[in-house]
């Protein structure tokens, strides 16, 4: 009995003084896991979402937020980014994007992740609690056009909270990024076989490119080949076994623990994707797809989701369809493929919910476009148990705003990590307020 | 004869287009409100906007219940439809102009047109510290360069500042002149400067020895004409006004040293273009009288972006300058409307202010205020119809208007994809069994 009361005793200042235990209410709270609620509470304890309705009794004490007027979302998880890898872009003193090397899965992208950067308050100054941070296949420390690899490295899950790598992380190694090699128009992305070589076109031909995808698909297979017999003899304790880093690094892909995060933006790119993950017995997550093709079904059938990178860009052909990049994400929501959507940049990570907003005038229903920035998201990554809706037990990563965080004109009041009150002041604000004020 | 003049009446009739009728729109003026009601356009004008319109019996009806009326979007900084951009070989390349490589098939121009856009201001590059000359587009998507001209708009010219001229010759972070293309001066923003104001002292000394030649021949004494110079024609037009300077900027420093030395040599800045630190010195912006044509959010892509802020639209134009939003890229230009709507968010702009910035602002920076940038009874009817109030997210433009004429509506797209399809698909297929039936080795020709 006495215990009993002790432990009480001990509950309620708890309960009364920490940052991350109160209670939200008369709000209008969108689970997304479930249907919205009107003049609704969200209850916090711990950091922790203990309770969700309409008519949540407050213990004694408990600090009490009034949400009248405000909505409650989940925080919206960004899939795809490069956010504390890169800060000015075209400085490459600043980037850490890409290693050199063609196959790197030993390089983990979140002890390289600078908590201070000036982006991260900028983001989740928009309500972005969570992003994956990509090392990309791109080489030479982030200067595009250097030689590019084919596996980049393990992708960081991280909360845009903490005052180091290790206090942000959710998961350090998400997924295993790599590039399916693909045979590349002649003269690349300025591809015109009128264009002469001297202007920059016809850089280099057919014969050359479909000669470099093979070589990169052979070397790719053999790399793979290699990881598993290293796989085996670890297994079998052979005599002379040698720790190498980057087959150890492969092991969970290859125990399907880790999903292979495989750049493919086209058909015959998502195809040879597919096709690889059947040979080779491995988990992937297609991304950055710029067209599904006949891809629907194929990807359906293997439950291989996709990171779908931004709606608002130019269509791949000149004869496509003016709005084909705004139809893709209602193309694989009909085709029945689980997506998220990824920004595959800095700059643009704040921008992310009006990707979503496009697809929906678009086609997409809003409840998927709400869903690929927030649960879907978790549950490809593998995290769903712990973020991605408001629901009973798992972490308050809550964004209260005055409107639909789809729209831009959408103000985001207040934000929430493991139920810590997130500052939403950043550069901007600052360098608006100073400059406004300017005699 | 009365036969003829029947048949004369008729003819007319066949040319001139029948007035159009848009109809239970919810029509946002820009200048003068917002509005449910109809707008009259006849002869590509907007005769009347009111609640209640008595269609002429002749009058095409275009019924927009539950859609949104704009004046068509006015992009002040555009590279569609150019075949080339940069003169970047010499410092000063005012003799170059966009004009002479206008490409009228640049699929750019159609996506453009279903985002909403109705003119661009097709700009020169910035890789030197003088650009090119540069033309103010009408996107009549299907009309050949010439008539997409928008007749009558002042012509302008480019000016660069800060880190892109610095650049050419003098690659990022490498000593200066190590590159593999020699060193091209300017190297620093003095150089910049240096090369603006000597260029303009040279343009000031060829006007006056054209004054000089003129005043000798007004007197009836021999004269010998100055010789021709192409370079220095474009500069004296715009000492004279008659060509408004468009500048790439980006720091507070050179945008204040671009003012100083305009106001040097007499002469307007017209618009500084980016202006990203332009809420730096808006109060110095306003009293030169320059119009800001910038990006909504854009940042940190290069050092001097990285005091970029999105508040930049709101603090200038809460400062007094006349404020655009420009797109500076074929994908961006598909939705201003979008990121206008993002100055409602970081400053707190009007739905009216903020839909100013992609109409009637980039028309009076552009000086074609008098015929688009807002629907008003006597200006162009060039008009952007949504399905939703063009600052949602979820707005899909339906119809574009350039002069009265349908350029772009999104039902006749769709219903012309299928047929596109298999005209595609013969081709390709021609192409194919041609490449079967050569003989092997022969040389290949193209399809008669």
């Amino acid at each position: 009995m006495k215990s009993l009361a002790l432990a009480l005793l001990a509950a309620i200042p708890v309960l009364a003084g920490t940052d991350d235990t109160f209670l939200i209410r008369g709000a209008t709270v969108h689970p997304v896991a479930s249907a919205e609620i009107q003049n609704g509470s969200v209850m916090v304890r711990d950091g922790k979402i203990v309770g969700i309705g309409h008519n949540l009794a407050a213990p004694k004490g408990l600090r009490i937020i009034e949400g009248k007027g405000l909505h409650v979302y989940p925080g919206i998880i960004d899939s795809a980014t490069q956010v504390g890898l890169s800060e000015v872009s075209s400085i490459r003193e600043t980037n850490d994007t890409g290693e050199l090397g063609k196959f790197d899965p030993q390089l983990r992208a979140e002890v390289a992740i600078n908590p201070a950067s000036e982006h991260i308050p900028v983001i989740r100054a928009n309500g972005i609690t969570t992003v994956i941070t990509l090392p990309m296949a791109e080489g030479g420390g982030g200067r595009r056009g250097a030689s590019s690899g084919i596996i980049g490295g393990q992708a960081a899950l991280v909360h845009l909270d903490g005052w180091t790598w290790e206090e942000m992380d959710i998961k350090k190694s998400a997924g295993m990024t790599m590039r399916i090699p693909t045979i590349i128009s002649p003269g690349g992305r300025f591809a015109n076989a009128d264009f002469p070589a001297e202007f920059g076109g016809g850089r280099f031909s057919f014969a050359d490119s479909k000669k470099t995808y093979e070589t990169e698909l052979r070397e790719l297979r053999e790399f793979f080949e290699q990881a598993r017999r290293y796989q085996k003899a670890k297994a079998a304790n052979e005599k002379g076994f040698q720790t190498d880093l980057k087959f150890e690094a492969m092991l969970p892909v290859l125990e399907r623990k880790q999903p292979l995060v495989v750049m493919a933006a086209r058909e015959r790119a998502i195809h040879d994707a597919v096709l690889f993950a059947d040979q080779q017995k491995v988990n992937v997550i297609i991304a950055d797809p710029k067209e599904l093709g006949k891809m629907g079904p194929e990807l359906k059938a293997r439950n291989i989701p996709a990171i779908l990178g931004p709606t608002l860009a130019l269509p791949v052909r000149d004869d496509d369809p003016y709005d084909s990049t705004f139809t893709l994400p209602n193309d694989f929501f009909r085709a029945g493929v689980k997506f998220a959507f990824g920004t595959f940049n800095n700059q643009f990570v704040r921008n992310i919910p009006y990707q979503a907003a496009t697809a929906v005038a678009f086609g997409l229903p809003y409840e998927e476009a709400l869903k690929a920035v927030t649960l879907n998201a978790a549950q490809i990554w593998g995290v769903s148990d712990r973020i991605g809706s408001i629901e009973e037990g798992k972490w308050a990563d809550l964004m209260v705003t005055d409107g639909d965080p789809l729209e831009a004109k959408t103000q985001v009041k207040q934000l929430y990590i493991k139920g810590k009150t997130v500052d939403l002041d950043n550069r901007h604000k600052r360098l608006y307020e100073k400059y406004l004020n300017r005699p | 004869m009365k036969s003829i003049l029947v048949s004369c009446a008729f003819a007319a009739s066949l040319l001139a287009a029948p007035p159009i009728v848009i109809q239970n729109a919810t029509i946002l003026t820009v200048t003068k409100g917002t509005l449910n009601g109809s707008i009259l356009i006849r002869d590509g004008k907007i005769v009347e906007v009111a609640e209640k319109i008595m269609a002429p019996a002749d009058a095409k009806i275009v019924d927009a219940t539950g859609q949104f009326v704009m004046p068509g979007i006015i992009d002040c900084h555009s590279h569609i439809a150019a075949d080339s951009i940069n003169e970047g070989s010499v410092s000063v390349s005012s003799m170059v102009g966009i004009e002479d490589v206008l490409n009228p098939e640049d699929i750019a121009i159609y996506r453009a047109l279903a985002g909403g856009v109705t003119t661009a201001n097709v700009l020169h590059g910035s890789a030197n510290s003088i650009g090119g000359k540069c033309i103010v587009l009408k996107l009549r998507w299907g009309k050949d360069a010439h008539d997409m001209i928008f007749e009558g708009a002042m012509p302008g010219i480019k000016f660069a500042l800060g880190e892109n001229p610095k650049r050419a010759g003098n690659p990022t972070g490498q000593r200066v002149g190590a590159g593999n293309v020699p060193a091209r001066y300017p190297a620093t923003r003095m150089g910049v400067e240096d090369v603006i104001r000597q260029a303009f002292t040279d343009a000031k000394a060829y006007q006056q020895s054209w004054k000089d030649y003129q005043d000798k021949v007004a007197r009836g004494e021999q004269a010998l004409a100055p010789r021709r110079d192409l370079r220095l024609e474009p500069l004296v037009e715009v000492l004279e006004g008659k060509r408004f300077v468009h500048s790439h900027c980006y720091r507070a420093d050179e945008i204040l040293m671009l003012l100083r030395v305009a106001d040097e040599f007499g002469f307007k800045i017209r618009t500084l273009q980016h202006v990203l630190e332009g809420y730096k010195v808006a109060k110095e912006i306003a009293e030169h009288g320059a119009g800001a044509s910038t990006f909504s959010d854009w940042w940190a892509y290069k050092n001097e972006a990285f005091d970029a802020i999105p508040y930049n639209a709101a603090i200038m134009t809460r400062k007094g300058v006349v404020v655009s939003l420009n797109s500076d890229s074929a994908e961006l230009m598909r939705h201003l409307n979008d990121e206008a709507a993002k100055t409602m968010k970081y400053g707190g702009l009007t739905e009216t202010e903020a839909l100013s910035l992609i109409t009637i602002n980039p028309a009076k920076q552009l000086a074609i205020d008098n015929r688009v940038g807002s629907i008003e009874a006597g200006k162009d009817a060039d008009l952007t119809i949504y399905d939703k109030h063009p600052l949602s997210n979820f707005a899909k433009v339906e119809k574009v208007f350039i002069d009265g004429d349908l350029y772009f509506d999104r039902t006749s797209d769709l219903a012309q994809r299928q047929a596109h399809e298999i005209e595609k698909k013969k081709l390709v297929d021609k192409e194919k069994d041609q490449q079967r039936r050569a003989p092997a080795g022969a040389a290949r020709r193209p399809a008669a």
